[in-house]
């Protein structure tokens, strides 16, 4: 790896920024996620930012069982961010439907739809957990940005 | 001091230093956000981390003169700071012509104008919402910006930027340093004035679909508007006498101290609506900049 890659690899490590996709979630996740952003756990001194546009974005957390109307939302928003990226699901919700298996609304879990890079389970997620997901994802995202081509084009 | 054109674009204030201290000045606004959150804040080298990281992404490739269009509007927003910054009399007795000043103005409006035509180039509707925002925005303190600056030229007797950066008594030339004070927020989209960037609202307006290499330009451009606007400022309240690299020392502190005072502005505040927006420039600060114009002129008829 020469000296330019490696500072690509830090500069990606170092600044995740974050966009939050609410798929249905009862907001116990959301809550905890933006405990993060608050004074005690204060994740901006490790580079993280939530940011407005999923273009602007490098990780997806999404949250919640996946429903059959923000469906398409995900695929759209999991599209719309462009490579290297990474997938967060936040909470047991998006890993198992949690307590909402079976009903006929839940389309989920997520990873029948979008590829996801870490789980954090939890009902809801503890921040420090979610803290530790999200570095854990901006690593994964810096190793992928370094070793593989750009598997397809973002969307439109 | 008669320095060359070149060391003043691509040396000091231009290139050489615009940039490491947008850099810097984008890292002390955040981090006294933070700590006036009593948060720890991010580390010194972030804003340089986000812009590398933007522009190692893999964006979606865009073909036609939309997308030409779409790189355009960023790069001629930087280009537009650089020649603002390039020419701000930072040393004494520098070089200039009259009617300097004017050229500045123009240069500094740049940024607006194209944040606008981006906003409506990308088709989004968010970003129209975040473009119409910032028109409104823009022709409201863009009132008080040129009244402001037609007070600092009256009370100075001169449209060229060396003669304006010579301090005076004259009350004429701290009430338009006041009110090119009051205009920086809004030019600058920070909180209160920040409707038109609202991420939480309109998914950073102009700006929804821009990524990668574009959305890093945007953001060099930003950086380069604190340094700008900031300097500006600094260059008419820095005293006129002192050697060269005092100067350079005072605008570059003074500069700094005015990101602290803004970022005080912005944490202390939350975001106004346009409408509100509208009716302080309108209302209050309009009225402020007719009065001192208007004694200006009439100062000077005195005189």
């Amino acid at each position: 790896m020469n000296l330019l890659k490696r500072f690509m690899h830090r500069c990606r490590r170092k600044s995740p920024s974050l966009f939050h996709l609410n798929t249905g979630s009862c907001n116990g996740c959301d809550i905890e996620m933006l405990t993060c952003l608050s004074p005690r756990y204060d994740v901006e001194q490790l580079g993280i930012h939530l940011e407005g546009s999923p273009r602007h974005a490098d990780i997806l957390c999404i949250t919640g069982p996946v429903t059959r109307n923000t469906l398409e939302a995900v695929k759209t928003v999991y599209s719309q961010v462009c490579e290297p990226k990474a997938v967060v699901a936040l909470g047991s919700c998006p890993g198992s439907c949690n307590v909402f298996a079976g009903s006929p609304v839940i389309v989920g879990p997520l990873s029948k739809y979008i590829p996801v890079d870490v789980f954090v389970p939890g009902c809801p997620p503890h921040p420090d957990a979610i803290i530790a997901g999200i570095q854990r994802a901006a690593e994964i995202l810096a190793d992928r940005g370094v070793s593989e081509k750009a598997k397809g084009e973002p969307q439109r | 001091m008669n320095t060359s054109p070149w060391i003043h674009l691509f040396l000091f204030p231009g290139l050489l230093f615009a940039v490491p201290a947008s850099w810097f000045y984008v890292w002390g606004e955040r981090k006294a956000t933070a700590r006036m959150q009593r948060r720890i804040g991010p580390p010194l080298l972030q804003p340089l981390y986000d812009l590398v990281k933007l522009f190692g992404k893999r964006t979606p490739s865009r073909h036609g003169f939309e997308a030409n269009l779409l790189r355009l509007w960023p790069a001629l927003s930087v280009l537009s700071m650089v020649g603002a910054i390039a020419m701000l009399p930072v040393f004494p007795g520098g070089r200039g012509f009259t009617g300097d000043a004017i050229i500045l103005v123009a240069l500094l409006e740049i940024p607006s104008v194209c944040f606008i035509l981006a906003g409506f180039t990308s088709g989004s509707v968010f970003a129209e919402i975040g473009a119409i925002r910032e028109a409104i925005l823009s022709v409201a303190c863009n009132v008080v910006f040129l009244l402001s600056i037609v007070t600092i030229a009256v009370s100075g007797r001169s449209f060229r930027l060396a003669d304006l950066a010579t301090v005076s008594l004259n009350p004429g030339h701290w009430i338009g340093v006041f009110g090119i004070l009051l205009c920086i927020p809004a030019k600058l989209r920070i909180n209160p004035f920040s409707t038109s960037s609202a991420e939480q609202e309109i998914y950073s307006g102009s700006l929804t679909e821009y990524a990668g290499a574009a959305l890093a330009m945007w953001e060099l451009s930003h950086g380069l508007e604190w340094v700008a606007l900031t300097g500006f400022v600094a260059t008419l309240v820095v005293p006129a006498s002192g050697p060269w690299w005092l100067h350079a020392i005072q605008f570059v502190v003074i500069s700094f101290a005015e990101v602290l005072l803004l970022t005080t502005l912005a944490s202390a505040t939350g975001r106004f609506t346009l409408e509100r927006s509208i009716r302080f420039y309108w209302r209050w600060a309009a009225i402020l900049a007719m009065l001192s114009i208007s004694a200006s002129i009439y100062m000077r008829f005195l005189s």
